[in-house]
C-alpha cells in the first residue's frame, strides 16, 4: 500500500492511495494562503491602491515595479490572484480510478484535477458536499471574473528573479505551478463527473475495494471515508469535529479496526475553544454596535455562518441589537441559506425534528422573516438602496483579496468605531490585513474552527484503536509559535507516521490474505477429516478462477479419457492434465512403537539419539539413519532404493493420509 | 407522662407489636423514642415501666414473635436501652429477664433477622443508650458483648461500624470513670475488667497484618483521645506507642491516612500537646515519612493549633509549601530563584513524582491550595508565610494553566502539559491568590500577577467559573493599586490599568454567556463599594463605555442579571447621581434610571431583581440620598404601592427595612432620641411631635403596610412587621396612656379598631380588609392609629407568631394519635372483608 502526498496543507488534503488494485485520490484541497501574497481586486477603482509605489529593488533596478507594489513595508503582487495547487508530478493523475471527497472545502481544486489531468475516473461526494461546494466555486470564479485585470505578472516567479525578494514572496513555494483561477464551464464539467452518495454507502470499486462514506460532524454533508476489502481497513478521517453544531454527529464507532487510519483537518486554531470564540465574536460585536460602529465579518458563503447566525439568533435581542441591520451578501447567499433548510437527512437530530413540525431546521429564517437579516448577491442593486449604518455585515472572501469584502474594507477601514471580526481561520488575518495598511477599524481575531482538537483525537485514537496512524508533519510536533506546548500534537503509541508534501509513503501494512470462494459442487466433494478435535481439513484440488478481482475455486476438469475415436479434442478439454495426486500426510511418530517395529521387521541393531528437534533412528547394519523431526522425516540409505521404500511404509503406517 | 398519653400507650404498643400491622413509619418511631428519652432523663426512677406494664409486655410480645419484622425489632432494641439507661429501670428488666433475651447471645443476635443491617444498628444503639452504668457494662463483658461489638466495626453498613467505634470508646471512658482503681502508670497498668478487655482488642488489632483491623483500632483510639482528656489516656498511650511509631517507617500496613487523623486528634488533646514526652517527635516524624497528600490535612491542623512547637509548625509549614516550591523551582531557570524553601522536610523527589504524574499532580495542587487557603484565613497566624515567593508560586501554577509559560526544565515541561486548562487548579489557585493579597503588602512582583490576571480576563478561553474567580482576586489586587502605584506618583500607569480593566470589563458585560455577565456585574459593585473615593478610579471609570453597558443590562433577559445590574446601578448613583461634587453642576446621571428601578419594583416578573431593587433603596435611604430624588415621603410611600402585593416574601420583608430606617430616620430627625431602639425621653413624646410624626408614617401609608404585613402568610414577615408596630407603640404610647387607650372603646373609631383587633387575632386581615362598611379602618387617620397601637394585643400576637408552626402537631399526644390511626386504617380495612 503507497500514499502519495500532494498537498503540504493539512486542512487541505490531496493524497492519493494505492490500495490493492486501485488508485484512490482522498480529498483535492486548494491552497489558497497563495492568495494573500497578491494586491486586492476592488470592485471600484481604489485611488489608494493604484497610487502605490513599484517596488525598487536594493540596487535601484526597478524592472519589477509594474508587477510589484509595496504598502506599507509589504510588497504585493499586482496581478489576477493565483492559487497553489496540489503536486501534479509525482504520479500521472490520469491513473487515478476515483476521487473521494471528504467536505466541501476539500474539492475545490477538483476542475484542475479532473479537466487538465486525462482524469477519466468517477468522484463520489454526498449531495451537501457537492452543492455548497459549487456555490463555493460559483462565488469564487464570479469575484474573480468580474474584475478583469489585464495585467498578469510573470516575471518576478523567475527563481533569480524571486530570490531577491523580501519575504514571504522569496519564501513562496512551487510558485511556476501557481495557476489563475478555473472558469464556470471547467467548474460544471467538473462537477458533472460526480456520482452523488450517502452516508454509511457502500460502493464497490472493481469488485477489490469497497468505500464507504461515514459522518464527520463537521459540516454539511462532511464525510470520513473507510476503504476496505476483505482483509484490510484504511479509514480517512479529514475535517471531522464531536461539537454539537448543525451538521449529524460523526460516526466513531464505525471506525474501530482500522488496521491504518489516516488523520488529517484537525482544527488549525489548537488554542482557540469555539465556544470562547463565539462568546468573543457576539460580545465585541455588541460593543462596536452600540458604540456606532459597523462591523465586517469577512467569511465563507456556508458554515460557520449558520451558527454564527444562529447564536446571534439568540443574543441580539438580549443585548438590545433588535433594531441593527445584519446584511449577508454573497453572489450565492441566497442560495446557501436555502439550501442550509432544504438538507434535514444531514443534521443534526434537533434540526431533523424541527422538520417534522413543521419548522425551518435553521432560525435564518426567521431572521429573514423579521427582516433583522437581509441577503444580497451583490453590493450593487437593492443594497445600495437599503443600506444602513450602524449595521453587520458578512461578506467574502476571507482572504480579503476579492469579492464584496474588499469595498468595504476600503469603505470603513478609516474609522476606529468600526470593527473587522476574522471568524474564518484558514488565513492569517496580519497577512490579509497587509494591503490595507495603515488601518483605523479595529480588528479582532475570532477564528471559530470546530474540528478535532488534539485532546479529542486523543480521545478519539483510544476510542477506535487503529493499528497506525498517518499523519501531515505540522501534528507529530508542536506549532512553531508555541514550541513548548507539547500537548498541541499527536500522541499516540506506536508514534504516528508522517508525512509532507511530495513525500510517497509505504503504508505500514502487508497484505496477509485473500478470500476465495468455493464452487457448491466443488466443495459437495470434499471430504474433511478431524485432525484435533474441532480442526478438520480437506485437500482441495482445483481449478483458481480470477475475474473482476473475484477468486473462485471451481472443479478441476476430469482426467481424460482415452480417445475412444479419432476426433479431434474440443476446446473445452485443452486444459492442462492433472496428475495423480499423493495423500497429504498428518499425524505424529510415536518413537518406541517405532523401534518396536522397526525390530519386529528384523532391525535388531536399533539406536535412538535424541535431538534437539525430535530424534534419530540408527539403524547401524544397514548405515541408515532414519530423522524424525515435528514436520519432516528424512530417511537417509545409500542407494538402497528396496530398503528405503520398506522403512517408508513403515513409518506412513504410523501416519494419518487424507 | 400526661393521663392522656398513659390511656393511648397501651393501644399504641399493642399495635407496634401487631405482627399484621405493615409497620409505622420511620420517623413516627424516631420521635417516639425521642420522647421515651427525654420521659427517661426526667425520671430516672423504676415507675416509668412499673406504670407502664404495657412496655414491658410490649417487648416480650415481640420478642415471642416468630418472625418480627426488623424494623419492630430495631425500635425494640433501642427503646429498651433507653428504658435500662438507669439503673433501678435496668435491675427491673433483668428481673424479666428480658435484657439477656434482647442483648444475649441467643438474643437476636444469633438468628437470621441480625443480617438486617437495621437490627445491628438497633443492637448497637440499643447497648450505647443502656452503657450509663457498672451493672449494664459488666452485664455486657460478661456476655462476650465486647466480642461483637469489635466485630461489627467491620460492618459492611457504614452506620453499624461507626456507631461500634464510638460505643467501644464510650464504654472505655465508662469503665475508666465508673470503676474505681488505683492511680495508673505506664509500669503498673491495673486496668478496670472492661478497660482490660477492650484495650486488649485494640493491641491484638494493631499487631494483626490486616490493614482494615489496624485502622479500624486507630480509628478507635481517634476518637478516644478527641474525646477524652483524662491522664490515662496517656498510660494507654504509652503501651501502644512503639506499634503505631512503626507503622511509619515499615509502611507493610497501609494506614498511614489514619495515622494522620489520629495524630492530629491527639495534638490538640491538652494530655499530650503539653507532654515533654515524644510524642512531638512522632509528630515530627509522620510530617516527614507521610506522603504530601496524607501529611497535608495533618499540617494545616497543627499549623490551626495554638500549643503546637514552634519547630513543629515551621515544619508543618514546609511540608504546605513543598509542592508549591517544586512549581517554582520546576519552572525557572537554575540558581534564578532561589525557591521557597531552604529545605524540604520529606523527600523532594516525593513530590517532583507525584507532580509529574497525571493521575496526581491536579488532585496534589489543589488539596495543596485548598490547605494555604484554609491557612491564609486563619486570623493570627503563627508562622511566618513567604508571601512574596509564594506569590510567584501561584502565579506560575496560573501561567501553565494557560499555557503562556514555556518551562526549560523537562519538569516543568511535564508538570505544564498536565496543567494546561485545568480549571480546577486555576480556581483554587485563583482562591488563594485572592486571600493572599488580603494579607499582603505590595511587592514588585504584583506587576506581573496583574499581567497574568489581565489575560485570564482577555482570554476567551477562560470558563465562566474561572473568571469568576479572577474578577475576585483581581477586585482584591486593584484595592493594592494605590500601594502600587499612587505612592510614587505614577499616575499614569494606574490610568492605563485601569482603563485595562474596564476595557476588558467593557466586553465581559456583553458576554451572550449570563453567568459572565452577572460575574462582571459583582466585580464592577465590588469596585465601586471599595474604590469609590479614589479619583482615577472614578474618572476612569466614568470615561469608559461601562456606565451605560450596565444600565443596558437593566433589560437583560436573563433575572440574576438584572438584578446584579441593578446593585451596580445602585452603587454607581453613589459616584454619578448622589455624588456631592456632581450636585452642583446638576445631575449627569439618567433621571430615567432611577424610574426605571421603580418600575422594576412593580413590574420584573422574577424576585431576584425585585429583591435587589428594594435592598438598593434601602441603601440609598440609609445614606440619605432620596431626598434627592423627590420627597423622601413620597418614595416610601411609593415603594409601599409597589411592594405591598408582591409574591415574594423577601421583597415584602425588603420594604419593612426599608419602612423601618425611614421611620427612625423620621423620628431622629426631630430630636431624641437618636434611634428606634432607644429609650424614649419625654421630650420627644409631646402631642405635637407626635402629630407631626404620626402624620407623616400615615400619609406615607405606613401603617397600613405594617398591619396587613401582621397577617402576612409568611412568618418572617409577620414576625417583623409585630416588631416594628411594638417600637412604634413604645415611641407613641407610653405605658402609662396604654390601659387607658385599651379600654377606650367608645371613640368613634372603636368599633372598626376593636375589628381589626379580631381580624388581626384571627391571622386574616390582608385578604379581609372591607373597601366600606362599618367596620372600616382609616389607616391614614393619626387618631385611629394611636388608638389601634395601643389596643391591639402586639405582645400577645408576637408570641403566638414565635410559636413554632408545628407545636400543636409535635405533642407526644398527637404522635400516638397519629401511631393509633394508621392502625386504625388496617382495623377499618380488615371489617371491610366482611
Amino acid at each position: 500500500f503507497f500514499q502519495y502526498c500532494l498537498s503540504g496543507h493539512p486542512t487541505l488534503p490531496c493524497n492519493v492511495l494505492k490500495f490493492k488494485s486501485t488508485t484512490i485520490m482522498l480529498d483535492c484541497g486548494l491552497d489558497m494562503t497563495s492568495t494573500l501574497n497578491f494586491l486586492p481586486m476592488p470592485l471600484v477603482q481604489s485611488p489608494r491602491l493604484s497610487k502605490l509605489p513599484g517596488w525598487v529593488l536594493k540596487d535601484g533596478s526597478t524592472f519589477l515595479d509594474k508587477e510589484l507594489k509595496e504598502c506599507s513595508g509589504h510588497v504585493l503582487v499586482d496581478s489576477v490572484p493565483e492559487f497553489c495547487l496540489p503536486e501534479t508530478e509525482l504520479l500521472d493523475l490520469s491513473t487515478v480510478d476515483v476521487i473521494l471527497i471528504s467536505n466541501y472545502h476539500c474539492m475545490m481544486a477538483l476542475p484542475y484535477i479532473t479537466e487538465y489531468t486525462g482524469f477519466t475516473g468517477t468522484v463520489y461526494a454526498t449531495e451537501p458536499t457537492v452543492q455548497i461546494g459549487r456555490l463555493l466555486m460559483e462565488e469564487l470564479v464570479n469575484s474573480i471574473e468580474r474584475v478583469p485585470k489585464a495585467q498578469s505578472a510573470s516575471m518576478w516567479k523567475n527563481k533569480e528573479v524571486q530570490r531577491l525578494l523580501p519575504a514571504p514572496l522569496k519564501d513562496a513555494v512551487e510558485v511556476s505551478m501557481w495557476r489563475k483561477c478555473y472558469t464556470m464551464p471547467e467548474v460544471n464539467a467538473a462537477l458533472s463527473k460526480i456520482q452523488l452518495v450517502g452516508y454509511s454507502q457502500k460502493i464497490e470499486l472493481f469488485g477489490a475495494v469497497q468505500v464507504t462514506p461515514l459522518s464527520s460532524g463537521y459540516a454539511l454533508g462532511s464525510s470520513n471515508w473507510i476503504i476496505q476489502s476483505h482483509y484490510e481497513k484504511v479509514s480517512y478521517v479529514s475535517g471531522s469535529s464531536l461539537l454539537t453544531t448543525h451538521p449529524q454527529p460523526m460516526d466513531q464507532a464505525s471506525l474501530k479496526n482500522s488496521d491504518v487510519l489516516i488523520l488529517t483537518g484537525l482544527t488549525q486554531i489548537p488554542t482557540a475553544n469555539p465556544d470562547g470564540m463565539v462568546g468573543e465574536f457576539c460580545s465585541n460585536l455588541a460593543m462596536t454596535v452600540r458604540n456606532g460602529g459597523n462591523v465586517l465579518v469577512p467569511c465563507y458563503p456556508s458554515g460557520v455562518i449558520y451558527d454564527l447566525l444562529e447564536c446571534l439568533y439568540q443574543y441580539i435581542d438580549s443585548a438590545g441589537l433588535s433594531n441593527v441591520p445584519f446584511y449577508f451578501i454573497s453572489p450565492v447567499a441566497n442560495s446557501s441559506l436555502e439550501f442550509s433548510q432544504i438538507f434535514a437527512e444531514w443534521l443534526c437530530h434537533n434540526k431533523q425534528t424541527k422538520v417534522y413540525l413543521p419548522e425551518p431546521p435553521f432560525p435564518h429564517a426567521e431572521l429573514i422573516q423579521t427582516n433583522k437579516l437581509k441577503h444580497y448577491p451583490s453590493i450593487h442593486g437593492d443594497f445600495s438602496n437599503d443600506f444602513k449604518q450602524p449595521c453587520v455585515v458578512f461578506t467574502g472572501h476571507p482572504s480579503l483579496r476579492f469579492g464584496d469584502v474588499v469595498h468595504f474594507m476600503e469603505l470603513w477601514g478609516k474609522s476606529s468605531l468600526n470593527t473587522v471580526i476574522f471568524t474564518e481561520p484558514d488565513f492569517s488575518y496580519l497577512d490579509a490585513l497587509a494591503p490595507y495598511q495603515p488601518l483605523a477599524m479595529k480588528c479582532v481575531y475570532c477564528p471559530i474552527d470546530t474540528r478535532l482538537n488534539f485532546i479529542q483525537v486523543s480521545k478519539l485514537l483510544k476510542e477506535v484503536q487503529p493499528l497506525h496512524v498517518v499523519c501531515p508533519e505540522q501534528y507529530t510536533q508542536p506549532p512553531p509559535t508555541q514550541s513548548h506546548r507539547t500537548d498541541l500534537m499527536i500522541d499516540c503509541q506506536p508514534p504516528p507516521m508522517s508525512y509532507r508534501r511530495a513525500e510517497v509513503l509505504t503504508l505500514p501494512y502487508k497484505r496477509r490474505y485473500e478470500k476465495i470462494e468455493i464452487m457448491p459442487e466443488l466443495a459437495d466433494s470434499l471430504v474433511p477429516l478431524e485432525i484435533k478435535p474441532g480442526i478438520s481439513l480437506a485437500t482441495v484440488s482445483a481449478v483458481l478462477h480470477t475475474k473482476d478481482n473475484k477468486h473462485v475455486l471451481q472443479l478441476p476438469p476430469k482426467p481424460p479419457q482415452p480417445p475412444t475415436s479419432k476426433k479431434r479434442k474440443r476446446v473445452s478439454e485443452d486444459v492442462p492434465e492433472c496428475k495423480s495426486l499423493k495423500p497429504l500426510l498428518s499425524g505424529s511418530i510415536p518413537v518406541d512403537q517405532f523401534v518396536q517395529t522397526l525390530e519386529k521387521h528384523g532391525f535388531s541393531d536399533v539406536k535412538v539419539e535424541d535431538t534437539a528437534k525430535g530424534h534419530i533412528v540408527l539403524l547401524q547394519e544397514a548405515e541408515t539413519l532414519i530423522q524424525i523431526e515435528e514436520d519432516s522425516t528424512h530417511i537417509i540409505c545409500d542407494n538402497d532404493e528396496p530398503l528405503r521404500v520398506k522403512l517408508r511404509d513403515l513409518v506412513l503406517k504410523f501416519l494419518q493420509k487424507f | 407522662m400526661s393521663r392522656e398519653c398513659a390511656l393511648l400507650l397501651p393501644r399504641v404498643c399493642a399495635a407496634l407489636a401487631d405482627p399484621r400491622q405493615p409497620g409505622s413509619d420511620d420517623t413516627c418511631l424516631e420521635k417516639l423514642l425521642d420522647w421515651f428519652r427525654t420521659l427517661s432523663e426526667f425520671d430516672p426512677s423504676v415507675k416509668l415501666v412499673q406504670d407502664n406494664p404495657c412496655l414491658t409486655e410490649f417487648i416480650t410480645s415481640v420478642l415471642v414473635l416468630p418472625e418480627p419484622s426488623p424494623s419492630t425489632l430495631s425500635f425494640t432494641l433501642r427503646l429498651a436501652g433507653i428504658l435500662a439507661a438507669s439503673e433501678s429501670r435496668f435491675q427491673h428488666l433483668q428481673q424479666e429477664k428480658l435484657l439477656v433475651r434482647l442483648f444475649g447471645g441467643d438474643g437476636p443476635l444469633s438468628s437470621a433477622v441480625w443480617e438486617d443491617a437495621s437490627v445491628r444498628s438497633g443492637w448497637v444503639e440499643g447497648v450505647h443508650s443502656m452503657m450509663h452504668h457498672q451493672p449494664a457494662l459488666h452485664f455486657l463483658c460478661n456476655g462476650g458483648g465486647i466480642d461483637v461489638i469489635f466485630g461489627l466495626q467491620g460492618d459492611p453498613s457504614l452506620f453499624v461500624a461507626s456507631a461500634a467505634g464510638r460505643l467501644l470508646v464510650h464504654m472505655l471512658i465508662l469503665s475508666m470513670e465508673s470503676e474505681p482503681t488505683k492511680p495508673l502508670s505506664e509500669k503498673d497498668c491495673d486496668w478496670p475488667a472492661c478497660a482490660q478487655m477492650i484495650i486488649k482488642c485494640i493491641e491484638d488489632s494493631l499487631q494483626s497484618s490486616s490493614a482494615s483491623h489496624v485502622e479500624q483500632s486507630l480509628k478507635l483510639l481517634t476518637s478516644l483521645f478527641g474525646s477524652c482528656h483524662s491522664t490515662w489516656t496517656e498510660v494507654l498511650w504509652l503501651g501502644i506507642e512503639k506499634e503505631i511509631e512503626s507503622f511509619l517507617t515499615e509502611k507493610t500496613v497501609q494506614v498511614q491516612h489514619a495515622l494522620a487523623n489520629l495524630l492530629l486528634n491527639m495534638a490538640w488533646s491538652p494530655v499530650f500537646c503539653d507532654s515533654e514526652g515524644s510524642f512531638w517527635a512522632l509528630v515530627t516524624s509522620a510530617l516527614e515519612h507521610l506522603t504530601p497528600v496524607q501529611a497535608g490535612p495533618l499540617a494545616v491542623g497543627l499549623l490551626r493549633l495554638y500549643k503546637c512547637p514552634q519547630d513543629v509548625r515551621i515544619q508543618a509549614l514546609t511540608v504546605l509549601l513543598q509542592p508549591m516550591d517544586c512549581i517554582l523551582r520546576a519552572a525557572s531557570q537554575p540558581l534564578e530563584y532561589a525557591g521557597l524553601l531552604d529545605e524540604s522536610v520529606s523527600d523532594p523527589a516525593t513530590v517532583e513524582s507525584l507532580l509529574s504524574s497525571k493521575s496526581s499532580c491536579a488532585g496534589l495542587l489543589c488539596q495543596n491550595l485548598a490547605h494555604l487557603e484554609e491557612l491564609l484565613s486563619l486570623i493570627h497566624l503563627p508562622v511566618d508565610v513567604p508571601y512574596a515567593s509564594l506569590l510567584r508560586s501561584l502565579t506560575t501554577i496560573l501561567q501553565f494553566c494557560n499555557g503562556f509559560l514555556s518551562p526549560t526544565s523537562p519538569l516543568g515541561s511535564t508538570i505544564s502539559r498536565i496543567l494546561i486548562n485545568s480549571s480546577k487548579v486555576q480556581r483554587s489557585a485563583l482562591d488563594v491568590v485572592a486571600a493572599l493579597l488580603e494579607r499582603m503588602s505590595c511587592d514588585t512582583f504584583m506587576e506581573t500577577l496583574f499581567d497574568v490576571l489581565l489575560a485570564y480576563l482577555e482570554s476567551p478561553n477562560t470558563s465562566p467559573t474561572v473568571l469568576k474567580k479572577t474578577f475576585q482576586a483581581t477586585s482584591k489586587w486593584l484595592l493594592h493599586l494605590n500601594d502600587v502605584f499612587c505612592s510614587n506618583g505614577e499616575r499614569q500607569q494606574t490610568e492605563k490599568i485601569l482603563e485595562d480593566v474596564f476595557l476588558v470589563l467593557q466586553k465581559r458585560l456583553c458576554s451572550p454567556c449570563w453567568e459572565v455577565r452577572d460575574s462582571s456585574l459583582e466585580f464592577l459593585t465590588v469596585l465601586i463599594k471599595c474604590l469609590r473615593d479614589q479619583e482615577e478610579f472614578r474618572q476612569s471609570l466614568l470615561s469608559s463605555e461601562v456606565p451605560r453597558l450596565v444600565e443596558n443590562l437593566l433589560e437583560d433577559p436573563e433575572s440574576y442579571v438584572r438584578a446584579s445590574a441593578v446593585t451596580a446601578v445602585g452603587h454607581l448613583a453613589f459616584i454619578t447621581y448622589f455624588a456631592p461634587e456632581l450636585l452642583a453642576v446638576g445631575n449627569q446621571f439618567n433621571k430615567e434610571t432611577v424610574i426605571k428601578l421603580q418600575e422594576m419594583l412593580s413590574t420584573d416578573p422574577e424576585g431576584f431583581p425585585r429583591r435587589a431593587v428594594i435592598s438598593i433603596f434601602t441603601k440609598w435611604l440609609r445614606q440619605g440620598c432620596t431626598g434627592q430624588l423627590e420627597d423622601t415621603e413620597q418614595f416610601v410611600s411609593r415603594v409601599i404601592q409597589a411592594v405591598e402585593h408582591d409574591l415574594d416574601w423577601e421583597v415584602r420583608l425588603g420594604a419593612l427595612e426599608l419602612v423601618e430606617v425611614f421611620c427612625s430616620q423620621t423620628i431622629c430627625q426631630l430630636g431624641v432620641p437618636k434611634c428606634l431602639y432607644a429609650p424614649v425621653s419625654s421630650a420627644v413624646t409631646s402631642p405635637a411631635h407626635q402629630n407631626k410624626s404620626l402624620q407623616v408614617f400615615c400619609r406615607a401609608k405606613v401603617f397600613s403596610f405594617l398591619f396587613r404585613s401582621l397577617c402576612d402568610c409568611d412568618k418572617p414577615v409577620g414576625q417583623r412587621a409585630c416588631d416594628m408596630l411594638l417600637v412604634l407603640r413604645g415611641n407613641f404610647c407610653p405605658s402609662s396612656t396604654l390601659k387607658e387607650s385599651q379600654e377606650a372603646g367608645d371613640s368613634p373609631a372603636g368599633p372598626g379598631i376593636a375589628w381589626l383587633q379580631r381580624t388581626v387575632r384571627q391571622g386574616s386581615l390582608a385578604q379581609n380588609i372591607p373597601s366600606d362598611g362599618g367596620n372600616r379602618v382609616d389607616f391614614e387617620d393619626p387618631e385611629s392609629m394611636l388608638l389601634a397601637l395601643g389596643t391591639v394585643e402586639l405582645e400577645k400576637l408576637r408570641d403566638e407568631l414565635n410559636k413554632c408552626s408545628d407545636h400543636v402537631e409535635k405533642s407526644p399526644q398527637s404522635l400516638l394519635q397519629d401511631i393509633l390511626a394508621t392502625a386504625g386504617t388496617i382495623e377499618d380495612n380488615e371489617a371491610d372483608c366482611y
